[in-house]
């Protein structure tokens, strides 16, 4: 069968149409986000622990962090 | 531990959509039926790298029926007496338990899936930044006690991480509230995109800060969009920056 590169492999390029200056003004680079921002438009890295639902994880975490919410990434067996 | 789970924080939650359709990487132990020689089960791994159709699982959340998924390699990587152990890269909705079955079936042994850990969900992977619930929750409190905001910062990605592996284009300031707004991108908007995108292809759209702004689907190809000065170049999907960051710049309206 022929080999087919995973995304992770794909290499990209960026190429310029315009130029404009962005205004500082408006919004932050996602690392310079104010802390409580930081967190409302974060992601974790969660080592899921075996038993538990992916849901009851997230809701924990979502708990722990004192969210109003939180979505996870799929869960092992889709 | 049963490996990579990102979990979106609260705004985060949105772009979660473009996880679920993202490649992963899982290790796997598999228990054979009866013993098999190493060099055999290399052989059959091997025949699993690229395109395969496989009916998903009695217990699915999906609709049983055939389809194809693409394995991007199946890496044999140690064996000990009839466990297997292998490192499997694939796309979204491959079941690595129906997987493991069915290479039972060729080895023509059978084969059951025994343990499985996921490496790897699209741009995370398990040796970058993996925290466990407890990390999640000394990390808050430690910022709580002592305001040191610094775990906080390691360990919680910004959210454009999740799109790191997906073409993106870059905006005019003057487009971003459109779009927030649920408005499709059009050509004068662009400033820079990623080479090769086609037509259909997931982009990810962002401000010049590099700020998320939304996942759309690309009407044209990136030669077409650097050469159009009007008319819509991308069909936006899922909108993940919130109204009002940026200044509305179009006219008319109320």
């Amino acid at each position: 069968m022929q080999k087919i590169s995973p995304p992770w492999e794909i290499k990209r390029s960026l190429t310029v149409k315009a130029e404009e200056e962005t205004n500082p003004r408006f919004g932050h680079k996602p690392e310079e986000r104010p802390i409580q921002d930081h967190i409302k438009f974060g992601i974790i890295n969660l080592d899921k622990p075996a038993g538990p639902s992916s849901h009851e994880v997230t809701a924990w975490v979502k708990r722990i962090l004192s969210l109003k919410g939180a979505g996870h990434g799929g869960t092992l067996e889709a | 531990m049963t490996g990579v789970l990102p979990i979106g924080l609260e705004e985060a939650t949105k772009i979660i959509q473009a996880l679920l359709l993202a490649g992963k990487e899982y290790i796997c132990v598999m228990k054979l039926h009866s013993q098999i020689s190493e060099d055999r089960i290399k052989a059959v791994l091997n025949e699993f790298h690229g395109t395969i159709y496989q009916r998903p699982p009695v217990r699915a959340s999906v609709k049983r029926r055939l389809r194809t998924r693409k394995i991007y390699y199946v890496d044999f990587l140690e064996i000990n007496g009839r466990n297997v152990l292998f490192k499997v890269g694939c796309e979204a909705g491959t079941y690595i338990r129906k997987l493991c079955y069915d290479i039972g079936e060729v080895l023509g042994c059978g084969a059951h899936m025994q343990e499985l850990r996921r490496t790897r969900v699209g741009p995370f992977v398990e040796d970058e930044g993996l925290v466990t619930l407890h990390d999640v929750s000394y990390m808050f409190a430690q910022w709580q006690e002592t305001n040191d905001e610094s775990l906080l910062r390691r360990f919680i990605y910004p959210m454009e991480k999740s799109l790191e592996l997906l073409p993106k284009i870059y905006i005019r300031d003057s487009a971003v509230n459109a779009l927030c707004h649920g408005a499709h991108l059009a050509a004068p908007g662009v400033l820079s995109l990623d080479t090769k995108i086609k037509p259909n292809d997931v982009v990810a759209v962002f401000t010049q800060k590099g700020e998320a702004v939304a996942l759309s689907k690309a009407l044209v190809s990136t030669e077409n969009i650097l050469e159009m000065d009007h008319g819509l170049v991308a069909k936006t999907q899922r909108v993940l920056m919130p109204r009002g960051v940026y200044p509305k710049m179009w006219r008319g309206g109320l």
